[in-house]
């Protein structure tokens, strides 16, 4: 069985979904499985057309911040996080959505985008995932 | 056999990477994948990835920052 890396996706932040769509991307490039798990603001980024609404985490500004940083991003050539999703999941990711995070949120499956997730789960979800798994972060 | 190109000139982290990963899962065994980039991590961390895939690098060149790597499938 290939190595795994297990990450939960627990922030909304722009910055921090950048980190986590990279370091899966590399895991997967890297010949490794991935499993992310998106709770709480985090799983808002599964929202039909959400996956861009996040903040900066830090000097967002009213959205000022963000709009300067997506400018140095792009001057950069640094891949859209739709890039990032969908060769996620051309390498095979896979995204696990928090059913709890859902009801809370007062979420339906059709509020998310639904052709990004594998599975709906809760934590025993995660824990059977992340048991074997030779990397896991909580970004 | 065949010969696989995939140019990531101007890519930054980690599509080169990814780049490589697809071409690699789209070859038959016996083709070379050629990338060519620029990044400077991409060229030490393509290999590490052929590595760890356990596939051959068959070899590095650089010029003029221009670097290519071929991988045997």
């Amino acid at each position: 069985m290939a190595e795994k890396t297990t990450i939960i996706v627990q922030s909304g932040d722009m910055d921090k979904l950048y980190s986590a769509l990279i370091v899966s991307n590399g895991s997967l490039a890297m010949g490794m499985e991935v499993s992310l798990y998106f709770t709480f603001w985090g799983l808002l980024r599964l929202q039909k057309g959400g996956l861009n609404k996040g903040p900066l985490s830090k000097m967002n500004f009213g959205g000022l911040g963000k709009k300067m940083m997506l400018g140095r991003m792009k001057k950069n050539n640094v891949a859209s996080l739709e890039r990032l999703m969908s060769d996620f999941k051309e390498l095979g990711g896979k995204v696990i959505a928090c059913e709890m995070t859902m009801d809370i949120m007062g979420l339906t499956r059709a509020d998310l985008q639904e052709e990004y997730i594998d599975e709906y789960g809760a934590v025993g979800t995660y824990v059977q995932e992340a048991r074997n798994s030779a990397i896991t972060l909580f970004i | 056999m065949a010969e696989i190109h995939v140019d990531v000139r101007g890519e930054t982290c980690p599509v080169p990477l990814v780049e490589m990963r697809k071409a690699v899962k789209k070859a038959q065994p016996g083709d070379v994948i050629e990338i060519i980039g620029n990044n400077a991590a991409s060229k030490k961390e393509i290999p590490m990835a052929a590595d760890a895939l356990t596939l051959k690098v068959e070899s590095i060149d650089e010029t003029d920052g221009i670097w290519k790597i071929r991988i045997l499938k």
